[in-house]
């Protein structure tokens, strides 16, 4: 195979395990913070549940970081596009992850019940609107979305904010903070214990059933949607812009790389296997392996849309043939090779001194410790 | 058809943005490598003291680290929401510093600084030092990344622009990596950060110093920043020459507004001390020169021309009538990429392609073909930054990085001479100079950015084509909404800091042999409790461990 055909894959490949690490970590720490208030009942396990993920949800957040930093040295267009066309999501979404660092940080500093209270307010806003905008944004990348380039590629978005918040889009937003809740709630289930423990066993069972039922109704809702094939374009192999292809958009053409490679429904498969065993693993009494299950889940969801759109990224609904494709919206040969060396080297490396952090601080959170810790959140 | 107000507001919106974040980052920058210096002390010598003043100024780091980070976010995203053009333009070469970045540092250090927090009673002494260490290279690796990025766009090596994919495609990363721009502005960036952290922790010893507590750490942490200080401020002044020496090849048009020099002088130029300048008459209403000064002090020789702004310009309309038939022949590559009579038009006039692109501001219907000798005229006017601001902001940081050069010898003497509790003048000055390194980072922001106007890529891509075309109204949105919630953030960050800087260290009970002991003295877990007693115990504590 060509070598920069090969690389595009392979980024193509390594965009979804970014997305996939960017959901499981963040998911986690966002689904805690989205139960803070739900199933911390007092101010003490409110503070178990947030010290249970203390010393590692600044670690866990640089997942979103990178995947912002990744998208755009491996799809400078899509960056571009997708960033700026979803101007107001995109802030909302910043600005509610940059409130969560400092309710972390500052939350436990002051001891008054009223700014804890903002703080608790905070966490349930910051970890329930990203999860929400995140699959609100897959959501629409499945839908295309109306956008069209100048000839030196400047983008024009020309939809409006509030239509980004379609019924399908907010199915979507929906399940994927249900997955984030199932991932937070089985990790306090690990982290915590007594009554604490239990109504996260709750939360987490509730969650996963939801997310279960919303996963099946999308799947039904993207066989009846129009999907976008290529009609004629460039060779992937060479460099080319969404300027030179021609794309249609026909009835069914979400299920059309299923219907040719069959193989691939065990993509979804994967994602409903995940959550069910995950979610009777749970009440099975083993959170640990259950949150491992959890990844299966979100990598089936996260799949199943991948092979949808595949080989789109982010179809324009307005001017079809300007739509974003792997094969026109990476970056330069030179570039992915030096990102690829980077990534090799890294990523085992970040996955080995994650493991040993959680390793360093495994056990259950000592509630009467946090008390008289002056560093505890 | 881009919007200049569109495109004021965006760039309003990054600078504040910036510049806020970049309030943050050299502390983190100094202090990591401040507290990890503290840390080797105490597991060299076992002496708890030092153990205590790691954790204190540890405290201190994380109420800032949490506003550098989120802050941060902003950044990372900043350039797709709000300079799409810019990232489409220039993603492939400017991404990969970002997310290699993220890869090798920030993920590190973020990983890390939980376990330093927090993993006092589960790590050995030696594991924790490690720890320590790795936040403190992964923040500096974090600015030596960010800043090749920089590099590319104040001196764009190692990149081709691609006429089929219509963008700049890296094509040496060594070269990316090791411009001199690049270099020069990581190590003057980051020893600034130190210089930042010396002056911090000078100027909160002093305050505990003239309250008479915690003397033992103040005096301690007051010497080592001191010390410090003076090495890294000399530093910072020896790399912003080299920059200067630097930026005399790559930017001429930035030196010339820095030194406020309107017409090209015979060398050796005369160095403009103090001056007035008047943009629009391009003359300086006065000056007070020194003369032969200016090409030593920039060129390191007597003789290298220096050219004045009015010449820089002239040079700059020849550049702008040639880089015009390059953006032609790109328009008709975009429809078609393998037109050759086109692929040959482009590939005689593309050393102009950036100068191309300036002019198309002014050309009717914003179509360089259309452009005009006066189009000409106003795109070649507009080559030329902002001298008045450049030249005295730039003229500041100067002053205050000899202000505090003299700070820390002063500091370092009476620290050694150790009567430094006899001069309360001096230690209230210190108390004042917490701002100083503050602003003067900043002013070092803003001559770079400002100084490379208006180039987002220096002789590449306009600034104004840089911007994402938004309405006016998101403009107005999102900038009332940084403006609203940073400002919200830097009074909780601002009262946190006082106040742990008014509880001061933890003190710890019992023998200090450095092992586990349990802090008792902060209540502040205590909901709804009050710290009036609590922090009265803390001192009747100190003063009990003193009498031991």
């Amino acid at each position: 195979m060509d070598l920069y055909l090969g690389l595009k894959v392979l980024w193509w490949l390594l965009l979804g395990v970014l997305l996939l690490g960017l959901a499981v970590m963040v998911g986690m720490d966002m689904g805690v913070g989205a139960l803070l208030r739900i199933i911390g009942k007092t101010d003490l396990e409110r503070r178990s549940m947030l010290n249970a993920i203390g010393p590692h949800w600044d670690g866990n957040q640089v997942w979103f970081i990178l995947g912002g930093g990744a998208i755009f040295a491996a799809f400078p267009l899509i960056y571009a596009t997708a960033f700026s066309g979803l101007y107001v999501v995109m802030l909302l979404l910043l600005w509610s992850m940059i409130m969560r660092p400092l309710a972390f940080e500052y939350r436990s500093k002051i001891p008054t019940e009223t700014w804890r209270n903002i703080a608790d307010w905070v966490f349930l806003l910051s970890g329930a609107l990203p999860m929400i905008i995140y699959g609100a944004a897959m959501g629409n990348m499945l839908q295309g979305v109306p956008f069209h380039f100048d000839w030196d590629l400047r983008s024009h978005y020309t939809g409006s904010f509030i239509s980004l918040f379609n019924p399908f889009a907010i199915l979507a937003g929906v399940l994927s903070l249900a997955l984030a809740l199932y991932m937070g709630a089985t990790m306090m289930v690990i982290k915590t214990e007594g009554a604490l423990a239990e109504r996260a066993r709750t939360a987490g069972s509730i969650a996963i059933v939801a997310a279960i039922a919303l996963f099946a109704a999308g799947g039904v809702w993207v066989s009846l949607m129009p999907g976008f094939i290529l009609v004629h374009s460039v060779d992937p192999a060479l460099a080319q812009t969404p300027l030179t292809q021609t794309v249609e958009q026909v009835a069914g053409g979400l299920l059309a790389n299923y219907r040719g490679y069959p193989i691939l429904w065990l993509v979804p498969v994967t994602g409903f296997f995940g959550m069910i065993v995950g979610g009777l693993l749970l009440r099975a009494h083993r959170p640990a392996t259950a949150w491992w299950f959890g990844i299966f889940a979100w990598a089936g969801v996260l799949g199943a849309t991948a092979v949808s759109l595949f080989p789109f990224l982010m179809p324009s609904s307005s001017n079809p043939s300007q739509s974003l494709t792997i094969w026109n919206s990476i970056s330069s040969q030179t570039t992915l090779l030096w990102m690829t060396g980077f990534t090799v080297v890294f990523v085992p490396l970040i996955l080995w001194y994650t493991s040993w952090a959680f390793y360093v601080m495994r056990g259950k959170v000592d509630a009467s410790k946090i008390e008289n810790d002056p560093h505890a959140y | 058809m881009i919007n200049d107000t569109v495109v004021a507001l965006s760039r309003w919106q990054f600078a504040s943005t910036a510049l806020y974040h970049f309030l943050f980052v050299p502390l983190t920058l100094g202090l990591t490598v401040f507290i990890a210096s503290l840390e080797t002390v105490y597991v060299v010598t076992g002496k708890s003291i030092y153990r205590e003043m790691t954790q204190f100024w540890s405290k201190l780091l994380l109420i800032n680290f949490a506003l550098g980070v989120a802050t941060g976010l902003t950044m990372e995203f900043e350039f797709g929401t709000n300079w799409s053009f810019y990232s489409g333009f220039v993603g492939d070469i400017f991404g990969a510093p970002l997310a290699i970045e993220g890869l090798m540092a920030f993920f590190m250090e973020s990983t890390m600084i939980g376990l330093m927090i927090f993993g006092w009673d589960k790590l050995s002494r030696g594991q924790h030092l490690i720890v320590t260490y790795l936040v403190a290279l992964g923040s500096n690796l974090s600015a030596l990344w960010i800043l090749v990025a920089n590099g590319f766009m104040q001196d764009p090596q190692g990149a081709i622009f691609n006429p089929v994919t219509l963008r700049m495609e890296l094509q040496s990363f060594s070269a990316l990596i090791f411009s001199h721009d690049a270099q020069a502005k990581f190590v003057h960036t980051s020893i600034a950060g130190y210089v930042t952290a010396a002056i911090f922790v000078a100027g909160v010893s002093a305050y505990y110093m003239l309250k008479k507590r915690h003397l033992e750490i103040a005096k301690r942490s007051f010497r080592m920043a001191t010390i410090f200080g003076v090495l890294s401020t000399i530093g910072v002044i020896t790399l912003g020459d080299a920059l200067g020496f630097i930026g005399a090849h790559a930017q001429p048009a930035k030196i010339a507004a820095m030194e406020a020099m309107w017409v090209t002088e015979p060398t050796p130029a005369p160095f403009n001390l103090a001056a007035w300048p008047n943009q629009a008459k391009q003359e300086n209403t006065w000056a007070l020169q020194i003369p032969y000064l200016l090409t030593p002090l920039l060129t390191h020789t007597m003789d290298t021309k220096i050219p004045g702004i009015a010449e820089i310009e002239a040079d700059n309309v020849v550049r702008i009538k040639n880089g015009i038939p390059a953006v032609e022949a790109l328009k008709l590559l975009s429809a078609n990429p393998t037109d050759p009579a086109a692929m040959t038009q482009f590939k005689a006039h593309e050393q102009d392609l950036g100068y191309g692109f300036l002019v198309e501001r002014y050309a009717q219907d914003q179509d360089v073909s259309k452009a005009t000798d006066a189009d000409i005229a106003k795109a070649a006017k507009d080559t030329i930054p902002d001298v008045f601001t450049i030249y005295w902001v730039f003229r500041i940081m100067v002053a205050f990085a000899f202000l505090m050069l003299a700070f820390f010898v002063f500091g370092v003497i009476y620290s050694l001479r150790n009567d430094i509790e006899k001069h309360p003048v001096y230690l209230r000055f210190a108390m004042w100079m917490i701002p100083v390194p503050f602003l003067a980072c900043e002013m070092g922001w803003i001559t770079a950015e400002l100084g490379r106007q208006p180039w987002t890529v220096y002789n590449l891509l306009p600034t104004w084509m840089s911007a994402s075309s938004h309405s006016v109204s998101y403009m107005v949105f999102s900038l009332i909404g940084f403006v609203s919630l940073y400002s919200i953030f830097i009074i909780i960050e601002m009262y946190l800091m006082v106040r742990a800087i008014k509880q001061g260290p933890d003190v710890h009970h019992g023998a200090n042999t450095g092992g586990h002991t349990k802090d008792k003295s902060l209540g502040g877990s205590v909901l709804g409790g009050s710290y009036a007693p609590v922090h009265a115990k803390a001192l009747m504590d100190e003063q009990s461990a003193k009498e031991v």
